[in-house]
C-alpha cells in the first residue's frame, strides 16, 4: 500500500509519510480517540437537546388545545338588569346560566342527576364571559346566543389524558367521577368538544381558579415592549461606547479601568440589576412599578456589557489595513470608522446584540424586584401604556404559572416555554437576515 | 447614519414618555405567596365586576411585601401588602419612619397547614406534634433523657406510624409558613415530649430553650424547601416515603397525587380548621395604606369587595378555593368600611 500507482522511475523515499511505525501509529491512535471523543460529545449534546425539545413539546402542546362546551343561552332584559344591580354581577350571570343549562340537560333525558353544583364543577368561569358579551351587545338580550364556555381544568385534563378517573378521590371538592360520566354523555351528544386554544395565545393571565381563561398574549406584548426598549437603548449606547473605547480613546489607566469594570459587569448576577433598578428607576426617578419601560431599562443595564464586549471584539477583528487605507486616501478618523470599519464589524455587532437580547428575554430575576412577576391581567390600551402600564413578561408569566397549585397551569407553563422559544427563534432569524444584508452591502 | 438618527429619535420619545408618566389607575398589591392566589381571585373578579382596571398582585413573601409597603406614601409605592402573619412592631416602626402611619389591618380568613405524602406511599394516620418533633429535632427525649436524635424511622418512636425512613420536606426559613409550623407543631411537640423542661433543667434559660426547640436535625432527614409548594410536590413525587408541608388549598387541588395525614386524630378540612379542632392553622391578612384611599381609584371599593360575604364568606370563591373563612367576617367588614386604623383602640 506504500507506493501503489506511483511511477516506477521516481526515486523511492527512504520512508514514506504514509508508511506507519510504532510512533506514527500511536499518534494516529490518539487522533482517532480524540475524534471518537468529539463525536460522542456531540452525540451526547444532541441527545440532551432532543430530550429537552421533546419534553417541552410533549408537555407544552396540550396547552394549545382546550375543551369547550357550546351552549345556547337566552338572557332576558329583566335578568340583565337584575345582574347589573348586584354586587357580584358575574355571580348572578353565572347563576342564570347554570340554571338554564341544568334545564337543557334535564330535557336531554340523560339518566344522570344534574344540579347546579354539577355544572359548577364541570364548567370553568362563565360570569365574566357573559357579562362582557351582553354589556357590549345589549341588542341580543332576549335572543338565543351560542356561547363557547371552557370546561373546568379537571375535565380538560381528563380529556387530555393527564387525569385518570382512578385519581379522583371521594373527598375531591373539584370533581366527582359521576361528573365525568355526564361529561362523556354530553361529549357524545356533541355539546363538548376540543378546539384550538386561541385564548392561550391572545388572552391575559387569569386567576388561580380560572385556568380556562389564562393566556400568554399580554405578557408576549410586555416582553416585546421591553425588548424594544432594550434594543433602542443598548444598541446605540453600546456601539457608541465601544467605538469610542476601541477607536478614539487614548490607552491609559482610565480606559483600562473602564474595560475591567465592563468585563466585571457582564458577570454580575442579574438580580443585582433588579435591586439597582428598584432603587434608581422606581424609588429615585419615580417611574411606575410593573412597567415594561422600567423592565427594559433594567435589562438594558444588564445587556450593555455583553454588547460592548462583543462589539469591541468585532471592531478589533477588522484588519488595520482597512483603517490605514481609508486614512491614506484622506478620510477623517470618523469617516474611516463609519464608512469602512463599522460596516465590516456589523455582522459581529448584530450577533452580539442578539445574544444579549436573547439573554435579556429569558431573564426573570431582575423583574421580580420591579414588580413584573405577579398577577397582571390586562392589555395595555395605548402604545404609551404598553411602555408604562403594568405588564408581565413571558418568563415571568411562566414562573408564575409553574408555581400554581392546579396542575393544569404546569401545562400552560410548558406551553409558555414553547412561545418563548418561538419568540427567540424569530429574533435569531431576524438577526441572520440582517447579517446577510449587511454582509452583501460591503 | 439614518439608523442612528432613528435611534436617537426613539430614545428621545422614550425619554419624553417617561417624564410624562400618567397617574396610576390600578391598585398595586404585593406580599405573601400564600395570600397571592386569593388576592388574584379577588382581583380578577373585581376587574370583571367593576369599571376599574384589574389590580396588579405580586408575590415575593410576607416580609418582602411589608418592606415595600413601608417604603413610603405615593403612587410608586404599593397600596396593599398581603401577609400570612401579623405585622411586627419592628415593621410598624419602619413604616412610621417613612411616613406610613395609618394602616388598616384586614384579616381575610384562615389557612390550614397540612402534612401530605404520596398517594401510593405509606399512610400517616397517627400524627401528633410530638411525633413531628421526635422526627425532626436534633435532640429528643429517649427514656427520659435528652439525647442526640437516634431515630431513623417513624416507627422507632410511635409504632402506629409506618416502618419507613423519616424524610420531611418543610418550608424554608424565608416562608411565613415556617413560622407557623415551628410555633404550632415543633414548639408544642417540644413541650409535650418534655424536651423543653429537660433543656431548662439542664441549665438553659427559658428563651434559649424555646429557641433550641425550634432547631431541626441536619443529617438530611429534614429538608428545607425554599421554593413554593410545587417544589415540595415534585420532591414528594420523587420520594415515596417523603412527607411534606403544604397549605390546605394546595393539597385540595392535588388530591389526585397527595394523601393527607391526620394531626392529633383530625383530618384537615375547612370545617375542622374553622372550628379550631385541627390544630395547625393561621390567619391571613392584608394591610392597606389609608393615605392611598381616595387617591388610587377603586381602592376602597376593592377592599370592601374583598371582605364582602359573596367573596370571603363561607360559600364565596375564596372558600371554594380552600380559604377557611373567618367566622368574625362581619367585624372585619365594619373595620374596612370605617377605615379603622391599627392601634386606634379595639
Amino acid at each position: 500500500m506504500t507506493n501503489n500507482g506511483m511511477p516506477q522511475d521516481l526515486p523511492i523515499p527512504a520512508r514514506s509519510l504514509k508508511s506507519t511505525n510504532a510512533h506514527s501509529r500511536r499518534r494516529l491512535r490518539a487522533e482517532k480517540c480524540f475524534r471518537a471523543l468529539g463525536v460522542s460529545a456531540m452525540v451526547t449534546a444532541l441527545l440532551f437537546l432532543l430530550l429537552l425539545v421533546m419534553s417541552i413539546v410533549s408537555n407544552g402542546l396540550p396547552a394549545f388545545k382546550r375543551t369547550i362546551m357550546s351552549v345556547d343561552f337566552v338572557l332576558s332584559q329583566e335578568q340583565f338588569e337584575e345582574a347589573e344591580a348586584a354586587l357580584l354581577k358575574t355571580g348572578v350571570y353565572s347563576d342564570f346560566f347554570t340554571q338554564s343549562l341544568v334545564e337543557t340537560i334535564q330535557a336531554l333525558d340523560i339518566p344522570i342527576e344534574v344540579d347546579q353544583g354539577t355544572i359548577n364543577r364541570l364548567l370553568g368561569k362563565v360570569g365574566s364571559i357573559l357579562r362582557e358579551h351582553y354589556r357590549s351587545n345589549t341588542d341580543q338580550l332576549g335572543q338565543a346566543v351560542t356561547f363557547e364556555i371552557p370546561m373546568a381544568s379537571r375535565v380538560d385534563r381528563y380529556y387530555k389524558g393527564t387525569l385518570s378517573r382512578e385519581g379522583i378521590s371521594s373527598n375531591n371538592r373539584f370533581i366527582r367521577a359521576s361528573d365525568l360520566d355526564l361529561a362523556d354523555t354530553l361529549r357524545e351528544a356533541g355539546l363538548i368538544r376540543q378546539t384550538f386554544n386561541w385564548q392561550f395565545l391572545t388572552g391575559v393571565d387569569s386567576s388561580v381558579d380560572n385556568p380556562g381563561g389564562a393566556g400568554i398574549g399580554a405578557s408576549v406584548l410586555g416582553s416585546f415592549f421591553m425588548m424594544l426598549v432594550v434594543l433602542v437603548l443598548s444598541l446605540p449606547i453600546g456601539v457608541a461606547a465601544s467605538i469610542y473605547l476601541e477607536e478614539f480613546a487614548a490607552k491609559n489607566w482610565l480606559t483600562d479601568f473602564i474595560e475591567v469594570n465592563i468585563s466585571n459587569l457582564a458577570a454580575v448576577p442579574s438580580i443585582v440589576f433588579g435591586i439597582l433598578g428598584l432603587a434608581v428607576f422606581i424609588q429615585f426617578m419615580h417611574l411606575p412599578q410593573s412597567a415594561p419601560l422600567v423592565g427594559g431599562l433594567v435589562l438594558t443595564l444588564m445587556t450593555l456589557p455583553t454588547i460592548i464586549i462583543s462589539t469591541r471584539a468585532s471592531l478589533k477583528a477588522v484588519p488595520p489595513s482597512i483603517r490605514d487605507a481609508a486614512l491614506a486616501v484622506g478620510a477623517s478618523k470618523m469617516q474611516a470608522v463609519f464608512h469602512h470599519v463599522l460596516p465590516l464589524a456589523m455582522p459581529g455587532i448584530l450577533t452580539g446584540t442578539i445574544i444579549g437580547l436573547a439573554q435579556a428575554l429569558g431573564e426573570t430575576a431582575p423583574l421580580l424586584l420591579i414588580g413584573m412577576v405577579g398577577f397582571v391581567a390586562r392589555y395595555p390600551d395605548t402604545i404609551l401604556a404598553g411602555f408604562e402600564g403594568p405588564n408581565s413578561a413571558i418568563p415571568a408569566q411562566i414562573f408564575n404559572w409553574a408555581s400554581r397549585s392546579d396542575a393544569i397551569f404546569a401545562e400552560k407553563a410548558w406551553g409558555g416555554i414553547i412561545i418563548l422559544l418561538l419568540f427567540l427563534m424569530s429574533m435569531n432569524i431576524v438577526a441572520v437576515l440582517l447579517r446577510r444584508r449587511f454582509e452583501r452591502r460591503w | 447614519m439614518l439608523n442612528i438618527k432613528i435611534a436617537a429619535l426613539m430614545l428621545a420619545a422614550i425619554g419624553f414618555a417617561s417624564t410624562g408618566a400618567a397617574a396610576r389607575d390600578n391598585i398595586q398589591i404585593a406580599g405573601s405567596s400564600t395570600v397571592l392566589p386569593y388576592a388574584s381571585i379577588v382581583a380578577e373578579i373585581f376587574g370583571d365586576n367593576f369599571d376599574f382596571p384589574t389590580p396588579v398582585v405580586e408575590s415575593g413573601g410576607s416580609s418582602a411585601g411589608l418592606k415595600r409597603f413601608c417604603e413610603g406614601i405615593g403612587e410608586n409605592t404599593i397600596d396593599i401588602a398581603n401577609a400570612s402573619r401579623a405585622i411586627r412592631e419592628k415593621e410598624i416602626k419602619a413604616c412610621a419612619d417613612n411616613g406610613v402611619t395609618d394602616i388598616v389591618e384586614v384579616r381575610i380568613g384562615y389557612d390550614g397547614i397540612v402534612f401530605a405524602s404520596q398517594l401510593d406511599g405509606p399512610a400517616f394516620n397517627a400524627f401528633t406534634p410530638s411525633d413531628i418533633f421526635n422526627a425532626l429535632a436534633p435532640k429528643v427525649m429517649v427514656n427520659g433523657e435528652l439525647t442526640e436524635n437516634p431515630h431513623p424511622k417513624w416507627s422507632d418512636f410511635n409504632n402506629e406510624l409506618p416502618d419507613t425512613e423519616i424524610l420531611v420536606f418543610i418550608p424554608g426559613t424565608k416562608h411565613g409558613t415556617r413560622e407557623v409550623f415551628e410555633e404550632k407543631v415543633i414548639a408544642s411537640g417540644c413541650q409535650a415530649t418534655g424536651a423543653l423542661d429537660a433543656m431548662i433543667a439542664a441549665g438553659m434559660s427559658e428563651d434559649d430553650a424555646e429557641n433550641a426547640c425550634l432547631e431541626v436535625r441536619t443529617d438530611g432527614r429534614s429538608v428545607d424547601i425554599d421554593g413554593d409548594y410545587t417544589e415540595t410536590l415534585a420532591r414528594i413525587d420523587a420520594n415515596p416515603n417523603g412527607i411534606g408541608v403544604f397549605g390546605l388549598a394546595f393539597y385540595e387541588n392535588n388530591t389526585d397525587r397527595l394523601k393527607v395525614a391526620t394531626m392529633s386524630g383530625t383530618s384537615p378540612t375547612t370545617e375542622t380548621i374553622a372550628s379550631g379542632i385541627y390544630p395547625v392553622s393561621r390567619p391571613l391578612f392584608f394591610y392597606i395604606k389609608k393615605a392611598h384611599i381616595g387617591v388610587i381609584p377603586g381602592l376602597q371599593e376593592f377592599v370592601d369587595f374583598f371582605v364582602s360575604d359573596q367573596i370571603a364568606g363561607p360559600t364565596g370563591p375564596l372558600a371554594q378555593y380552600g380559604l377557611v373563612s373567618d367566622p368574625a367576617l362581619a367585624d372585619t367588614q365594619a373595620t374596612v368600611a370605617a377605615g379603622k386604623i391599627m392601634g386606634s383602640g379595639s
